[in-house]
């Protein structure tokens, strides 16, 4: 329950975060990406703090053998720099430029209730479906 | 659009002070589409977590939006159609390269992590020239 609790806290703060900084509105967000444009460097800032302060928190976590509430520290395994992920950064690279939203502000812009912002949003689920799908259908095969 | 150096710099630390709260209680990353694509049918992953974590931001989406309407203005975003296939390239994209802003952005940079910063280079360069595209074919247009 404190786990469930912790998570729901930190999604909520994660939200405050980007709301302060400026992320739920997709205008600012593509005027950050308008270099040759109207520029506007202010989510450089959003990055700026948000790295800095989990890089000094994921430091400190290190002298932590377990998270407070139990299990392990899941750090994703380092794989190389692969063509996958190579592609899949282009991809997003480029919905993100024609709209202006990435997966967390499109999670708090639900809440205006826009019709735009809902056909966004399952429309990011089934591309992740389709990767999903596929992949699997790949493995059945080889096996 | 106006700068705003500070507001989005706390901002920037309050996303920090998230997910390093979520790193702390449960040893889980901060990656909003890994989140996303664990709940889907099929995930196979622990959904608890990833739900609670989803429930936090909509409940404080909800009431930010009540109190502060001006900072979910939607103005400027594309077409339907445009919408759809950002969405899909999106999804995709955050599929394929296991991470987006969040995963790759912030907990990936701030971990240290190689190939997140790759990943992060790569989908901002990519963003700012499709944004310059479109204005460019924008301007065409007028």
């Amino acid at each position: 329950m404190k786990r469930l609790s912790l998570a729901f806290l930190a999604g909520a703060l994660f939200v405050a975060g980007l709301t302060l900084g400026g992320m739920t509105q997709p205008r600012k967000v593509r005027a950050f990406l308008d270099v040759t444009g109207h520029w506007d460097p202010s989510l450089a800032f959003v990055m700026l703090g948000a790295v800095g302060t989990y890089a000094l928190l994921y430091r400190l976590s290190r002298r932590r053998a377990a998270p407070w509430c139990g299990g392990v520290f899941s750090v994703p395994a380092q794989r190389g720099i692969d063509a996958r992920l190579v592609l899949g950064a282009v991809l997003f690279g480029v919905g993100w430029g024609l709209v202006g939203l990435c997966p967390g502000p499109a999670v708090a812009a639900l809440a205006t209730g826009n019709g735009r912002v809902l056909v966004f949003m399952a429309a990011l689920l089934l591309g992740m479906w389709l990767v999903g799908f596929s992949s699997a259908a790949r493995e059945q095969i080889s096996d | 659009m106006s700068f705003t150096p500070v507001s989005s710099l706390f901002g920037g630390v309050l996303i920090g002070l998230a997910s390093g709260l979520l790193w702390f209680a449960s040893g889980h990353i901060a990656g909003v589409a890994g989140m996303l694509s664990g709940l889907l049918p099929g995930g196979g992953q622990a959904t608890g977590w990833r739900a609670a974590f989803l429930a936090g931001m909509l409940v404080a989406a909800i009431a930010l939006q009540a109190l502060w309407p001006a900072a979910f203005a939607l103005a400027g975003l594309p077409s339907l159609g445009v919408m759809v296939l950002g969405g899909v390239l999106v999804g995709v994209g955050t599929r394929l390269g296991n991470g987006c802003t969040s995963g790759h952005g912030v907990c990936g940079i701030g971990r240290g992590s190689v190939r997140s910063l790759v990943a992060t280079l790569i989908f901002v360069l990519v963003g700012g020239a499709t944004v310059f595209g479109m204005s460019q074919l924008a301007g065409s247009w007028e």
